[in-house]
């Protein structure tokens, strides 16, 4: 990894190394049911980016003292598999794994309806299967989608996608090459339904106008996620229907 | 004509529509569903189904306890919902109880299942359970199943329809307990599985529309195979 020497990642037609445009998103799929002992959860993809997610609860947390006396202890755990990166990363959560599973499970503190559940706990288990750049944002589209299909109430789904800067224009959901190169890397999430946005990071330099231009990039990109959300969850009555 | 629509969370609902918290909520002055459910448009008022749904338990309850663990004075039971349920030994035993003299463990182990009703809940303390109510106590026959609760009302059909015509094609006595339970007692093996695989089936198919006639058929068709009367 680290920069890619002498790789054109826009060329003259506009397109980028994968033969994307700068707003086009990578192939996204969505799947739900994967697992039978969870809750809920959901398979995502974003391109070559793949993140497993298990939702469970609300349950009796396992350590007692941790409950709370009014509302459901969030916990988000966010995990990349040894397998997941081209070297082997050691599975013991780094510093980076902290921090993300802190800022997902700031995602969907105001989401989840946490306050008809006091003393309880809902887990949220994100691992990542293979990563290739925005994995955070993928890992809350696949926590969204498993936690409706866990039947926990939410105010409303949420969708994450990451805008970058390469070669000085803004491109939509970065994979691994352009954020190793890029100058800039920003992920959003954020839920359509009730407009609000519930993770917002920055790294590297935008002006002010390459951001509102970027964020725009991103919500739109967001409301056509939550769309196929809302299709991935209602297929799966449909489906059952014919039987 | 049934007008059902599938609906997610997020999504916004007429405002008078008929519904339970925490299913749907208001935010900002506008309805939202909450969890995965069915609106049906087609009585006098719009009506909000869940599709899926958590136990929350309830005064007066009648549920299917798992035993999870035997305490010193009281057993805690699993009732399918995010609290565990407390059974107090002297409820259980009908008369004061002395830990001393008296092992839990003679009279409920864990894994067994026991039917109870809930005494009080206020969500500040874990469920209290009592058996002292006709038909309660340890479930000694039959087997349990265990559905979604949100198909509890399907199962059990507009005035019973569904329960009824299950019962009387089946032979099989059936209790369903309101946490997603159903303790089944039937006379042969053959009926119990067809029983099972017609609650499977409601299960499945609980979002849609003329179920019972369908089931129904089910179950004859399989009678024929398995040759019951």
């Amino acid at each position: 990894m680290g920069k890619a020497v002498g790789v054109k990642l826009i060329d003259e037609y506009g397109r980028r190394h994968d033969g994307r445009l700068p707003d086009q998103m990578r192939p996204v799929r969505m799947r739900i049911n994967v697992l039978e002992n969870a809750d809920g959860s959901a398979l995502v993809e974003y391109g070559r980016t793949r993140i497993l997610a298990a939702v469970y609860g609300p349950r009796e947390p396992v350590q007692k003292f941790m409950a709370l006396p009014d509302r459901a202890l969030l916990r988000v755990r966010y995990h990349m598999a040894p397998f997941s990166t081209e070297e082997r990363k050691s599975p013991a959560p780094s510093r980076r794994e902290i921090e993300l599973s802190k800022v997902i499970r700031e995602a969907f503190e105001d989401i989840i309806l946490v306050k008809y559940f006091p003393r309880t706990a809902i887990d949220i288990f994100l691992e990542v299967l293979q990563a290739d750049g925005g994995t955070r944002t993928a890992a809350v589209t696949a926590a969204s989608l498993a936690l409706a299909n866990a039947g926990i109430p939410m105010k409303a789904l949420v969708a994450g996608v990451a805008v970058g800067k390469i070669e000085g224009q803004l491109v939509l959901d970065v994979d691994e090459i352009e954020d190793g190169s890029g100058e800039a890397d920003m992920p959003v999430a954020y839920a359509p339904d009730i407009e609000k946005i519930t993770l917002f990071q920055l790294n590297g330099v935008l002006t002010r106008e390459e951001l509102e231009k970027g964020l725009n990039m991103a919500l739109s990109a967001i409301r056509e996620l939550v769309e196929l959300e809302k299709r991935t969850l209602k297929e799966e009555y449909v489906s059952t229907e014919e039987v | 004509m049934a007008q059902r629509t599938i609906v997610t969370p997020g999504d916004k609902l007429p405002g008078d529509v008929e519904a339970k918290e925490p299913y749907v909520v208001e935010i900002n002055g506008v309805k939202v569903a909450t969890t995965i459910g069915l609106l049906d448009t087609s009585g006098e008022k719009p009506v909000y189904i869940p599709l899926q749904s958590i136990y929350v338990p309830k005064k007066g309850d009648v549920v299917i306890g798992l035993v999870q663990s035997v305490g010193v004075v009281n057993w805690t039971l699993d009732i399918n919902s995010p609290y565990n349920g407390v059974l107090p030994a002297s409820d259980f035993l009908g008369r004061p109880y002395n830990p001393a003299t008296d092992d839990l463990s003679q009279y409920l182990q864990v894994g067994d299942y026991v039917k109870v009703k809930i005494v009080a809940f206020d969500r500040t303390r874990n469920p209290l359970l009592t058996v002292q109510d006709k038909g309660l106590g340890k479930i000694v026959d039959g087997k349990i199943l265990e559905v979604q609760p949100s198909k509890i009302p399907r199962i059990i059909g507009k005035k019973r329809s569904m329960l009824e015509m299950l019962k009387k094609e089946t032979g099989c006595e059936i209790f369903v307990a309101v946490n997603g339970r159903i303790h089944v007692k039937c006379p042969d093996e053959d009926r119990e599985t067809i029983l099972i695989l017609a609650i499977k089936m409601i299960e499945r198919q609980a979002h849609t529309t003329g179920l019972t006639a369908r089931v129904q058929e089910y179950i004859e068709e399989l009678k024929k195979v398995k040759g019951v009367e």
